[in-house]
């Protein structure tokens, strides 16, 4: 095996799983706090990263579009919760599940409206185009470097944001005791607002994040949005702790699954067997492991205290 | 009495226009509608078998596409193998080996997935079973010789004694037989001691702990038997569109699944069959119209989800008429 | 007399806080055993620890003769053990001789069954009906569960419990919410039980559980502080201290 390839790999593990968590730590907060489950999340994603897209080339800055698309698509967060997530609060999961679902279908087919059926690249500025060499054979792409720091910073954002602010100690306590938080005379409208929309300033950022690398396409959200299921799940829902360890684990996974599995099964079966069959048992691994992980603790890695 | 026969009367009103009217249409010289009939009686039965868990066990599954591209690859498959060789114990064209591995497959997949997606509740169950149904669309896009994305051609239908599954009547024909013994089924199952239990353990579960009754157990059989049975449809899904892909068990497939049994109304034997109807003619009318019929569509389902609760069946149901 | 439930040493903690410590009880057969305790003493926690929702930290629970510590919830059932709800806890979307039935179903052992139209099963129904006849509600057999008042839904439990034909009923505050006229009703028809069936009675209501039991059991932060006769009881200083001392 190849050392540099193991850390280039891996590297890509960590990016997916930063991704990962800030889908999933949007998810799981509107969640843990408003007792919804927003399926319509992966589009927010997904219009991140068109927003970002068109904005990248109105200002010919792909930085600038960021600052802006991000506001942007909190925005939009803000609107569906309004007219679409706030009259379901009150309705089961299966209400819940089925209206975003319809909002899925208008969002994907409003951006092939806006923005045509074939995907967008995002070019990128110079300085992050480059490569950085580690060593002979280690070249890093700088941007995926860019990524893994932005991701990580957005993550520390937030547990700073959850854990150290006024903000944060309302969603907190309003997560297991929404009476409390009324009682306290603070809005909960205003306050699952905000939460909402911090979720889709989250899953936005991911989306104009990868789209330099995978270009803003429609659909795009629909297949994250099963992986970032996945993570809730393993993490526990509602615990963003437990979304940032399983993120990680799930991405590391992934990726490492798909390029090191083959070679794993070579040690012990013939080579042709390995090659058959390591792609098949890469693409359900993380769902075998989700698997796993319920038989073990059907709540999740870290269930949430109460609820 | 008299609001058990309105019910009744309506069943049996639409399931006879659904008999009659495609095969008048195929012999006036209109054989797209028989089309259109044939796929919506094989969805309605995949429907009416996620009634059982969703409407009657209230088990809110959104993986059920899983069971039927299942279904559709257990035809496809050994018909592969029939016509390229290899796996020569799989290799066979008969409708008698395809149609049982295809319900045998998917109670498999039900019993060990649901195994382990019972044991959790609510928001866990709706997402793991739609992880489960994803994660069966990676394996089959992950094996090339099944055309991995692409899908793959059924070159030869399944062969089954007395019918012809290359003649639309015949395969219109089974595929509406299917769908009433399926809508038979399902009604004598929820009618049962069992299912009274699936009923009883979606209204109070704690309570029929307390009874006695292994909740877990019955709720995993009613989810295997759905399966089977979405299995089935998928089995006459791949016979009838002769080409299969893993894009039939996207989870918006499931997606649109549920929505049939929720316009319809959940938990009534016609209910599922009436949203079929509704959500295929609604589809083939607005995608005829305009290429972004996913619009309306997308704004018609949460219209549904937000006004019309209890489905067309509640709407039906007229003022001081008992419930079924 | 036979003992049908001893519970020996049970002790269960949530958090460093003591629900139920040292625990010791029993019933003996057709025997109205009542519990209870101020606010907070922890007799849920003893109910769901006998019901096998919640279990033991350490301690036995033996029904029958038989160690029933660690059994799953269902499987104490079989045994013939029954409960009832403190909130009401019946399928509101059934009818109320459909709720009742399904108790009277559960009997049978498994109910794999798949057949037969469960409403069509004459023994059920005719059971089903002389239960609700018994607990007075056999006019309104027919009625949704929702459309039923709190009192008649206390009834409905009753008439669930009695439908087990258990060896054991454990009956978690059957009085709660019932208004006076409501509780007389409730305290009659459990007189009627009485001596027949092996009672657990959870109950607030101080003068029903001193007109009902034969003995009482006073819970107070997770230990019984004294077991004996309603009289006894009255007469008891460390209960009259703990508890009724303050009325």
């Amino acid at each position: 095996m190849d050392f540099s390839l193991l850390i280039i790999q891996a590297l890509n593990g960590v990016q997916l799983g930063l991704l990962l968590f800030l889908v999933a730590s949007g998810l799981t907060l509107v969640f843990g706090i408003l007792d919804f489950v927003n399926l319509a999340h992966g589009s927010l994603y997904m219009m991140g990263a068109f927003i970002c897209a068109s904005l990248t080339f109105l200002f010919g800055s792909f930085v600038l579009a960021v600052l802006v698309a991000l506001p942007l698509t909190g925005v939009l967060g803000f609107l569906v919760e309004r007219f679409v997530a706030r009259p379901l609060y009150d309705r089961d999961h299966l209400d819940q599940v089925l209206g975003t679902f319809g909002l899925i279908l208008v969002l994907d087919t409003l951006a092939h409206l806006i923005w045509g059926p074939a995907g967008i690249a995002v070019p990128l500025p110079g300085w992050l185009q480059g490569q950085i060499a580690m060593s002979e054979t280690l070249v890093i792409p700088t941007f995926r470097l860019v990524i893994i720091g932005a991701g990580l910073g957005a993550a520390a954002g937030l547990f700073w944001l959850v854990n150290h602010t006024r903000l944060g100690m309302l969603i907190r306590a309003g997560a297991s005791n929404r009476t409390m938080v009324s009682a306290l005379g603070i809005d909960i409208q205003t306050l699952f607002a905000l939460v909402f929309a911090l979720g889709a300033m989250l899953a936005g950022l991911a989306g104009m994040l990868i789209a330099p690398i995978t270009e803003a396409s429609i659909g795009m959200g629909n297949n994250i949005i099963i992986t970032a299921f996945v993570v809730i799940i393993v993490g526990g829902i509602g615990s963003m702790k437990g979304a940032f360890i399983a993120a990680l684990m799930i991405g590391l996974i992934d990726t490492m699954g798909r390029s090191f599995l083959d070679d794993l099964f070579k040690l012990f079966m013939s080579s042709d067997a390995a090659e058959n069959s390591a792609p098949a048992v890469s693409a359900m691994l993380i769902y075998i492991i989700m698997a796993l992980v319920l038989s073990l603790r059907p709540q999740g890695l870290f269930p949430p205290r109460t609820r | 009495m008299i609001s058990l026969t309105r019910r009744s009367w309506l069943t049996l009103a639409v399931m006879a226009l659904l008999a009659v009217l495609p095969p008048v249409f195929y012999l006036t010289g209109n054989p797209y509608y028989l089309d259109l009939a044939t796929r919506l009686a094989i969805l309605a039965i995949a429907a009416v078998s996620l009634n059982l868990i969703l409407g009657y066990g209230g088990l809110v599954s959104f993986g059920h596409a899983a069971f039927v591209g299942l279904g559709a690859y257990a035809v496809g498959i050994p018909a592969h193998h029939w016509l390229y060789g290899g796996l020569d114990f799989l290799a066979t064209t008969s409708g008698l080996v395809q149609i049982p591995l295809a319900v045998a497959v998917c109670a498999l997949f039900a019993l060990v997935t649901g195994a382990i997606c019972l044991r959790t509740k609510g928001v866990y169950f709706i997402m793991i079973t739609m992880a489960f149904a994803q994660m069966i669309y990676y394996l089959i896009v992950s094996i090339e010789e099944y055309g991995g994305d692409d899908g793959l051609v059924i070159d030869t239908r399944s062969e089954l004694p007395v019918v012809n599954l290359d003649n639309p009547l015949h395969l219109f024909g089974l595929s509406y037989v299917a769908l009433v013994v399926a809508m038979l089924l399902v009604r004598m199952i929820v009618r049962s001691r069992f299912g009274m239990v699936l009923q009883g353990a979606k209204g109070n579960p704690e309570r029929m702990v307390t009874l006695g009754f292994n909740v877990y157990a019955y709720r995993l059989t009613a989810y295997v038997i759905s399966g089977a049975m979405s299995g089935f449809a998928g089995a006459l899904l791949g016979n009838f569109t002769t080409f299969i892909s893993p894009e039939m068990m996207d989870w918006s497939r499931s997606g649109e699944l549920m929505f049939m049994v929720i316009l319809g109304g959940a938990a009534t034997t016609l209910g599922p069959v009436l949203g079929a109807i509704v959500f295929i003619v609604a589809e083939e009318a607005l995608s005829s119209f305009t290429i972004y019929w996913h619009l309306p569509f997308g704004l018609m389902l949460m219209a549904v989800v937000l006004f019309a609760r209890g489905g067309l069946m509640g709407m039906l149901r007229g003022r001081g008429e008992d419930r079924e | 007399m036979s003992v049908v439930l001893d519970i020996a040493g049970l002790n269960k903690s949530f958090g460093g806080i003591k629900a139920t410590d040292d625990l010791n009880l029993s019933v003996e057969a057709g025997e109205l055993h009542a519990v209870i305790g101020p606010n907070g003493a922890g007799k849920t926690t003893l109910i769901s620890q006998l019901c096998g929702t919640q279990t033991p930290d350490s301690g036995r629970i033996r029904f029958k003769g038989r160690d029933i510590t660690g059994m799953k919830p269902y499987a104490r059932a079989h045994l013939g053990i029954t409960r009832s709800f403190q909130i009401t806890s019946l399928i509101l979307e059934m009818s109320v001789i459909d709720n009742i039935a399904l108790a009277v179903q559960a009997r049978d052992g498994h109910s794999f069954r798949f057949i037969r139209a469960a409403r069509k099963i004459a023994p059920l129904r005719r059971e089903a009906m002389a239960l609700l006849q018994r607990v007075g509600l056999a006019d309104k057999a027919e009625l949704p569960t929702g459309a039923l008042s709190h009192g008649e839904h206390r009834h409905m439990e009753i008439a669930i419990a009695l439908g087990a034909q258990a060896d054991l009923m454990l009956l978690d505050e059957p009085m709660a919410g019932l208004g006076i006229e409501e509780s007389a009703e409730m305290v009659t028809l459990l007189r009627d039980l009485k001596g027949k069936h092996s009672i657990l009675l959870i109950e607030h209501d101080m003068d029903a559980v001193f007109a009902l039991a034969d003995r009482i059991s006073v819970l107070v932060y997770g230990h019984i502080i004294a077991t004996g006769t309603p009289d006894e009881i009255r007469s008891n200083d460390a209960v009259q201290h703990a508890y009724l001392g303050e009325e």
